[in-house]
């Protein structure tokens, strides 16, 4: 745990934009650390923040949680339509399902082959992006003045 | 049968992982050492193991099974059991992994702090870990029965007695190293003879594989009956058969229609269509359901997360797991497709699990290149059955030890784990004759339904109550307990109601949300008031070394 610096009271006056019931979107948050930015010690500050729950790290907080759930949503609406869609398409259009590639009817490659690579870069592709937010998080916490 | 190889092949596997767990158990020291191998397992190691306890027999006999019987529709079992770890790794992979959460029950105590929620998840760890054991055991009986021609319990105890005092002596540091090993056992199993096979297809000149006059026999076979059924003969009679009836076909005859497979072409080369069956859509979209949302709600899989080093480990350890195992699944299509070709009779018997067994040897004919593959696949089958078992019964002794016995010593694990062994094996001997994929699907069922919701809404959503999550595991999973029950003790239904209890996912699952977030709305001045704190940590990067 980081020293909690309580010698450095959290200027909590004149900061409509971050109210601890409607969390502040990541843009608002950094204006708000802008202010903290201004002292010494700014990583230590915002680390103390974050671990003693006062509104400037609960909205930090809030921020990465709501930035990592869209994140995992928009790849599963991707996976949804992807593949969830397959099983509605061949019941409606059961032309699809006569569809020879190579001798080997669509629905057959499409499920038994080409699924699995799809999978594997959607994950591939949230990994990614989700090791991105957090690295934003990071750098928002430890260097907060940018 | 009477394949000298098949045997050795068997005992090799069974002895290299008591070696393994005994080689492991020298390592172990202490009861973290025991339970969690101390976290000193690398990320490979880990995600080899993870996808070597995941592909049990249901992955490796049951699916090209329901593919040889069923056709194209049953392809969404492999797809689902692969996306599964897609969802875990989205929603829940590295949360769970800095939640410090060992098992589900430790997640409940941990997120919403209530010792009554703990006993619950306890219930349904247990009940879900004994419904996915079952298969595994019946799979080994079917498995020797069919190869050595030994009888059913001989392989079901086999395998039950084997892994209960590996597990009871190893503990999990031992089962690391011995699933890590059965996952490359059981790739090379499928690839190799599937290799084959794909060439003596060439070398046949490639068959049909749904000939216009439907499946034929190619040699001249007699088949024992397994399964009451009702035949359609070519000249249009039909035929009742029971169990023990024999049925001899000369070399050219067609494969009578046999009631509930998917003998006509079409229905086994098409997917199903609108119109004709909303039923078949529904239960496709269930089983898609169930076996997404499923696999973060099995037991043995959240165990597994606990041994990473930390939550970005926790992500790319399942990347690489749904690499291995998405790899897996393209195998045991080839197995269904071509089993249409070269064991139709198993379409007769009802015993279409036996067909990744029996294949290489139907195919490839009695050469030693045939018998040589032939125990190679059954080996492969043994590896499946130890290691998926050896993976359920130490997360269900975890449970019972820690929750049920109440100590933590490694006596008390010892001890969970022969109870926890020892009542699978009573249930799988008394029942014999339910398709493995299909129990195994029931068992995806009841985690989608119980703790998938309580896992997506416990990391994701502060307003979770104890109360809310009580009552959505109640209610949702009771609703899809309830529907395992009657599927398999319960009268034979028809129509929706079918339908409805054999694949209950896609009623049960939205049922569970819903009212696990009423009942958490309604009681929201229970939400703990450190969700803060547990959201900081469950979400927060290990960087910041908060």
């Amino acid at each position: 745990m980081a020293a909690a610096d309580d010698s450095v009271p959290a200027p909590r006056a004149g900061r409509p934009e971050v109210s601890g019931q409607t969390p502040a979107a990541q843009p608002r948050a950094r204006i708000v650390l802008a202010e903290v930015s201004r002292r010494e010690d700014r990583a230590e500050r915002t680390r103390a923040e974050l671990a003693e729950q006062t509104r400037v790290g609960d909205a930090l907080v809030r921020g990465l949680v709501r930035a990592q759930f869209a994140l995992a949503l928009r790849l599963s609406l991707v996976v949804a339509i992807g593949l969830g869609g397959l099983p509605w398409l061949f019941a409606v259009a059961p032309a699809v399902g006569r569809v020879t590639v190579l001798g080997v009817n669509l629905p057959w490659l499409l499920l038994g082959v080409a699924s699995f690579p799809f999978l594997i870069a959607v994950g591939w592709a949230y990994v990614r992006l989700a090791e991105r937010n957090e690295q934003d998080f990071t750098d928002l916490v430890q260097r907060p003045e940018r | 049968m009477g394949n000298g190889f098949v045997v050795p092949a068997i005992v090799a596997v069974t002895l290299v992982t008591v070696g393994i767990g005994f080689y492991g158990l020298r390592l172990a020291r202490t009861t973290s050492d025991f339970l969690v191998a101390s976290r000193a397992v690398s990320p490979t190691w880990n995600a080899a193991a993870i996808g070597g306890e995941y592909l049990s027999a249901a992955s490796f006999l049951g699916v090209a099974g329901l593919i040889l019987k069923y056709g194209v529709d049953v392809l969404w079992y492999p797809v689902g059991f692969a996306a599964g770890y897609l969802a875990l790794l989205l929603f829940v992979a590295a949360p769970l992994r800095r939640s410090g959460a060992f098992t589900l029950p430790d997640f409940c105590e941990l997120r919403l702090g209530s010792r009554r929620l703990r006993t619950l998840a306890t219930v349904f760890v247990i009940f879900i870990g004994w419904l996915y054991l079952v298969p595994q055991l019946q799979g080994a009986g079917l498995t020797l029965a069919t190869v050595t021609g030994s009888p059913y319990p001989l392989g079901a105890l086999l395998v039950a007695v084997v892994v209960t005092a590996n597990v009871a002596l190893g503990g999990m540091r031992a089962i690391t190293f011995v699933q890590a090993f059965q996952y490359w056992l059981k790739l090379t199993a499928l690839a190799v003879p599937a290799i084959f096979l794909a060439l003596q297809w060439q070398a046949d000149a490639r068959p049909a594989v749904t000939p216009p006059d439907g499946p034929t026999f190619r040699t001249a076979t007699t088949v024992v009956v397994e399964h009451r059924a009702t035949l359609t003969l070519p000249d249009g009679r039909i035929q009742e058969v029971r169990p023990g009836d024999e049925l001899s076909f000369a070399a050219g005859d067609p494969v009578p229609e046999v009631s509930g497979v998917a003998t006509d072409a079409a229905d086994w080369l098409l997917p199903s269509t609108a119109g004709d069956d909303d039923r078949g859509l529904f239960a496709t979209y269930s089983l898609i359901l169930a076996t997404f949302l499923g696999t973060m709600g099995l037991p043995h899989v959240l165990v597994r997360f606990y041994t990473n080093p930390d939550g970005a480990a926790a992500r790319r350890t399942t990347l690489v797991v749904l690499a291995l195992v998405g790899a897996f699944y393209l195998l045991p299509t080839i197995y269904g497709v071509l089993g249409r070709i070269y064991t139709p009779q198993l379409l007769v018997t009802g015993q279409t699990d036996a067909v990744v067994v029996l294949l290489p040897g139907a195919a490839l004919g009695d050469g030693t290149t045939g018998r040589l593959l032939a125990a190679l696949v059954a080996a492969g089958a043994f590896a499946a059955f130890l290691s998926t078992s050896s993976g359920l019964l130490t997360s269900v002794a975890g449970v019972i030890s820690t929750d049920v016995l109440g100590r933590g010593s490694v006596r008390g694990f010892q001890l969970a784990t022969v109870i926890a062994g020892g009542v699978p094996a009573v249930l799988a001997l008394n029942l014999a004759g339910l398709d493995v994929s299909q129990v195994v699907g029931l068992a995806f069922a009841v985690a989608a339904s119980s703790f998938c919701p309580l896992l997506v809404l416990g990391i994701w959503w502060r307003g979770l109550t104890d109360l809310g999550a009580a009552a959505g595991i109640l209610v949702g999973g009771g609703a899809a307990v309830g529907a395992v029950l009657v599927t398999v003790f319960g009268p034979p239904l028809s129509g929706w109601p079918a339908t409805l209890t054999a694949q209950p996912a896609a009623w049960t699952v939205p049922l569970a949300f819903t009212v696990m977030v009423a009942v958490s709305v309604a009681t929201r001045r229970r939400a703990p008031a450190d969700v803060g704190a547990t959201m900081l940590r469950l979400h927060a990067p290990e960087a910041l070394r908060l």
